[in-house]
């Protein structure tokens, strides 16, 4: 319990920066943005009319979108402009925040007493003047009230952000769902829940404040927030050299592996910190943009989805080819290969592979249709996918994606019949799934290898403390590892797992 | 202040609306420094356009006003309106402000700080009491209301006074008696004032011209008493038929 808790302080942090810089940042473009709106009703309609759009989008499609847009723009001046992490979600988090401000902000104006506004000109009032004496304060209970409803949306969508790279609260809850560990998911939910609350009540009592034009009660509010605000903001602060940011894309064996390297360097004197939940096109470019120093990856992700290859050699032809790769057009280091693969390999109950005298993926095919398939949230939009359809043919009944945990119940309860397993999963052998043989060799190696940072390419200390690692892990003590954490009953944590896989090194 | 810089002059004056509607067509007039005028007409007659024209709330669509012989489009209209005092029916009182900061407006924007004698010296002027200053105007009726707006107009010492039927939304006796707290500032302070207002016997009171205004033209221009000796037109007569005929049965009844 208390571990779940143990990086609450550190992500509330970061959560808190990102939100209250969305919040400002989106204060900063709507307030003038409304004031024009006030004046003109095509600006109104123009930006109205894009604040409710940009609203309808999924707040998860919406981070999404600004990885692509980033890396356009960041080709467009010539590289620099960061596509994944901070800037990303404070740019959509922002764009969130626009809608309430705005509208609040816009109706208020537009209802004001046509007398008081007819008054203030009729005084000789110039155009600043009655902004400030006049319309500001009286639309100011509106809006902050459009404010208050900003600063929960943002803290809430802010949780997202875990998945372009930028740590928040919702690590604890991604990691959480994902390690089916749900004291991990209600702190998260009860740390992001809280903030929202807090600043909620801290911003309703300055509304209050502005109403009964009580300013002490206003300046009162919103200086304790700041406060608050800085105090927690310390854990953010200390982003000292030396510290280490270790990447893990969003499934167990990662998680563990990323607190494995973790406590190696930390060993060594560095201070870690933890970038986890990454997709797996992020991760590769946040290596590479040196916003992640270290994460293992797999031979053939790299192989099929960023060099775009669609023959596949041997296992160790692809290691090298990635290896080579890596460098040469990302100065990627590929410090070796850990010592065991997680490929994927198709499963099904062995009960049923058995009666339908399905031994390979050949046998699969013929009788797909009446089959329904599960996989992780990526695999039908990866190449090796297009690969097995194009070898086999293969036409299932349905298929729907699942987070990789409940992809494994999903086959478990019988509304999935085949699932593309990893070859490195506890579960396959403690769930005695069958495992289908790939004759044609459409699946690539998946040697998990050690990928590290540019910056880390003539870091001796660095490479000497993870060295160690490279050939270390057989693959029964990885299926073991990730079952300590996956499995339902006397769950470790990954932190856990890690101490025990590091304990048998080599053995 | 010299009478002729506070005559107002209007030459040629026209304003139609975006709709196509003529609210005002081709005034020319000319009002004399110090004087009190009263615009009477029935709502749509362009006599609140015509006023606003004065302080630029209205830019009318041809010709032009003169202040003192000096066109009002000569400087800034900010400029220009903190030399006018503007009254109208619907107060606008400022909600968030006292009644004291309200009073204040006009000498803060000309950049005044010490504003406090100033505004009871202005309370007393309307007949107000001194310790309404703290009160908000939420908290007064209809009349000190208007009283409170009269004293905003007046705080920066204004040479003309446009009020836009300020008695409107008052009952007879608040009513009647601003109306002659009006006219005696008028006459104190040497002010010229243009008073718009659809009620005649108001105008044949307070007023030394009234100008009758229909569709947008003057139809009569003649001092109270020429109007009631039917000098004035037919237009007038009709204006002036009802407040004299309750006058009679007001004389009748009290015999």
């Amino acid at each position: 319990m208390t571990a779940a808790f143990a990086r609450v302080p550190e992500l509330l942090a970061q959560h808190l920066l990102l939100a209250f810089s969305a919040l400002l940042l989106g204060l900063i473009v709507s307030l003038p943005l409304a004031i024009f709106s006030a004046r003109n009703k095509t600006v109104a309609r123009v930006a109205l009319g894009f604040a409710s759009l940009v609203q309808t989008i999924p707040s998860l499609a919406l981070l999404a979108l600004f990885y692509p847009i980033l890396l356009w723009l960041s080709a467009l001046v010539g590289g620099g402009i960061p596509a994944l992490g901070f800037l990303p979600s404070l740019l959509a988090l922002s764009l969130y925040a626009l809608l309430p401000i705005l509208r609040n902000a816009v109706t208020g104006l537009a209802n004001l007493d046509p007398a008081v506004i007819e008054a203030a000109d009729g005084m000789g009032m110039t155009r600043n003047q009655k902004l400030w004496l006049v319309e500001a304060p009286l639309v100011a209970p509106v809006l902050m009230a459009g404010i208050r409803t900003a600063a929960v949306w943002t803290i809430g969508a802010a949780t997202l952000s875990t998945t372009v790279g930028q740590p928040s609260l919702g690590d604890l809850i991604f990691a959480g769902l994902q390690t089916q560990n749900w004291t991990l998911v209600l702190a998260g939910c009860a740390a992001a829940a809280g903030l929202a609350l807090g600043v909620d009540a801290l911003l309703g009592l300055a509304e209050f404040g502005i109403a009964r034009r009580r300013r002490g009660l206003v300046w009162g509010s919103l200086g304790a927030m700041l406060t608050i605000a800085a105090v927690a903001l310390a854990p953010a602060w200390p982003a000292a050299r030396g510290t280490v940011t270790i990447g893990a894309k969003g499934f167990s064996e990662q998680y563990i592996l990323a607190r494995m390297i973790g406590h190696r360097l930390e060993a060594a004197g560095y201070k870690v910190r933890y970038r986890e939940g990454l997709g797996s096109a992020v991760a590769f470019g946040a290596l590479a943009a040196n916003d992640v120093d270290v994460y293992v990856d797999y031979s053939g992700t790299i192989w099929t989805n960023q060099m775009q290859r669609t023959d596949v050699p041997p296992r160790a032809a692809i290691v090298e080819g990635v290896a080579g790769w890596a460098k040469a057009t990302h100065g990627v280091t590929l410090l070796g290969s850990l010592g065991f693969e997680n490929a994927y390999a198709f499963a099904m109950r062995s009960d049923d592979a058995k009666r339908r005298g399905i031994a390979s993926l050949s046998d699969l095919a013929p009788q797909a249709g009446e089959l329904d398939f599960a996989t992780d949230v990526e695999f039908l939009e990866r190449p090796e996918w297009a690969a097995v359809r194009r070898a086999y043919g293969l036409r299932f009944k349905s298929a729907r994606p699942y987070q990789p945990t409940f992809m494994y119940r999903a086959l478990g309860s019988g509304e999935a019949d085949v699932i593309p397993a990893f070859s490195s999963d506890g579960r396959v052998a403690a769930d005695r799934l069958a495992i289908l043989q790939d004759p044609k060799g459409a699946i690539p190696g998946y040697d998990a290898i050690l990928l590290l940072a540019p910056q880390r390419a003539e870091d001796g200390r660095f490479q000497a403390a993870l060295r160690p690692l490279i050939g270390a892990i057989r693959v029964e003590k990885m299926r073991e590892a990730n079952y300590l954490v996956d499995r339902d009953r006397d769950k470790r944590s990954p932190d856990e797992a890690a101490r025990w896989l590091a304990s048998g090194l080599g053995r | 202040m010299p009478e002729q810089t506070r005559t107002v002059t209007f030459k040629n004056v026209s304003k139609v609306h975006a709709g196509g509607v003529t609210a005002v067509d081709n005034v020319s007039l000319e009002i004399a420094g110090g004087s009190f005028v009263a615009l009477v007409g029935a709502s749509g007659s362009g006599k609140s356009t015509l006023l606003k024209t004065v302080n630029r709330l209205v830019e009318p669509s041809n010709g032009e006003i003169l202040i003192g012989g000096e066109a009002v489009t000569a400087e800034p209209p900010h400029l220009l309106r903190r030399r006018i005092g503007y009254v109208f029916q619907n107060v606008g009182l400022f909600p968030h402000m006292t009644v004291g900061e309200n009073v204040a407006i006009g000498l803060r924007l000309a950049g005044e700080r010490e504003t406090a004698a100033r505004v009871a010296e202005l309370l007393e002027l309307v007949e107000l009491p001194p310790e309404l200053a703290r009160r908000m105007p939420d908290a007064l009726s209809g009349g000190q209301r208007q009283r409170v707006g009269v004293a905003r107009a007046l705080a920066c010492e204004p040479g003309l006074l446009l009020m836009d039927e300020p008695f409107g939304a008052l009952d007879p006796v608040t009513r009647d008696g601003l109306g002659k707290a009006i006219r005696t500032l008028h006459d104190r302070m040497n002010l010229t004032t243009i008073l718009v207002t659809h009620d005649m016997a108001e105008a044949l009171l307070l007023a030394d011209r009234v100008l009758v205004m229909a569709a947008g033209r003057i139809v009569a221009d003649a001092t109270p008493r020429d109007l009631l000796s039917g000098k004035a037109g037919a237009a007038a007569d009709a204006l002036i038929a009802v407040p004299r005929e309750q006058a009679h049965r007001l004389a009748e009844l009290e015999q």
